[in-house]
């Protein structure tokens, strides 16, 4: 980070400290099928007993980003109040072929397509009304992709405190390690938000992070 | 000339360095659904990537452009980007999705393929 903007962010927290929100718009970032929304869930699901969207192995599940107001999370006597706003998956490309082979007719697969093409829109959009980012990342794949690298060089231009989220560690191929050799400069988090592994240490992480 | 084949253009620092964000982005999104490649000496800063993201999600037709494929190399530290936080872009490859596919990617070797008709 330049020398300029750790002074900036240093005098952010300062500023933070004296006028401090009562709570922090937190955005779930990433690629399609990361987990955004299994993360989502999993913390709704731990503090308010609810949950936010459905998930599916099919890309491009979450369309329209939903916001959940108020979750209060409580890590050592501390509590975090937050809203949560999970995004659409970040993409390049979106064929509608690609729909084709989870059995949908080719009209369906064209309006999810046209619906997930407005989804990378509104989440780039939402870039701009956050103080805080969960990049959710799946550990089995290849971190280095030019959405990563794109959203993460976003989210440094725009100062935001960011937490790298290493997700699907439960899977064999998994491999966290990558993903903190590839964005060192970031604080990585390896869990798995379907089974709730390591989740007591995001929440920790979250409470210093953004607290 | 009768010859079949892809055609890649290749932008210098200095025209980019001459070139508004929009211009850019719009020669670049332009030459794509023609379904040539380009490719940037100089790259695109992090919040022209994301405009070119949106501008792409805009265009796409569900027919002849589905998207774009970009590869670059992470943005480089240096003295000023240390002092003013702000990263310059590096060599990046811009290509139409159905026909350049990203074969792998380290720290400084990209690979990639492209076909030479539509898949």
């Amino acid at each position: 980070m330049g020398l300029i903007t750790s002074l900036k962010a240093r005098f952010r927290s300062i500023f933070k400290w004296f006028f401090k929100k009562d709570k922090m718009r937190i955005g779930i970032y990433g690629p399609p099928n990361a987990g955004k929304t299994t993360l989502a869930n999993r913390i709704l699901r731990d503090w308010t007993g609810d949950v936010i969207g459905s998930e599916s192995e099919i890309p491009h599940e979450t369309r329209r980003a939903k916001l959940r107001e108020g979750v209060k999370i409580e890590v050592d006597g501390k509590t975090l109040t937050i809203d949560i706003i999970d995004t659409p998956g970040i993409a390049t490309k979106i064929d509608f072929h690609d729909f084709l082979k989870y059995g949908m007719s080719e009209e369906e697969a064209k309006r999810r397509a046209k619906e997930a093409t407005e989804g990378v829109i509104e989440a780039i959009k939402w870039l701009d009304d956050l103080d805080g980012i969960l990049l959710v990342m799946d550990s089995t794949e290849d971190p280095y992709t030019q959405v990563n690298v794109t959203i993460v060089g976003n989210i440094e231009a725009r100062g935001l405190p960011l937490l790298i989220i290493a997700n699907k560690i439960d899977l064999p191929n998994a491999s966290p390690a990558r993903i903190k050799a590839a964005f060192p400069q970031h604080v990585v988090v390896p869990i798995s938000a379907l089974k709730g592994l390591n989740i007591d240490t995001l929440y920790r992480t979250m409470a210093e992070k953004f607290g | 000339m009768d010859m079949e084949g892809v055609q890649l253009s290749l932008i210098s620092k200095d025209r980019l360095e001459r070139m508004s964000s929009m211009e850019k982005l719009r020669m670049i999104l332009d030459s794509v659904k023609e379904g040539k490649i380009v490719v940037l000496e100089s790259g695109l800063s992090p919040e022209e990537e994301a405009k070119l993201i949106e501008l792409t999600m805009l265009e796409i037709d569900h027919d002849k452009f589905v998207g774009i494929e970009v590869e670059s190399y992470p943005p480089k530290e240096t003295f000023f980007s240390k002092l003013f936080g702000k990263k310059t872009g590096r060599l990046t490859l811009i290509g139409p999705a159905n026909r350049v596919k990203m074969l792998s990617k380290q720290k400084d070797i990209i690979t990639a393929m492209v076909q030479l008709g539509d898949r």
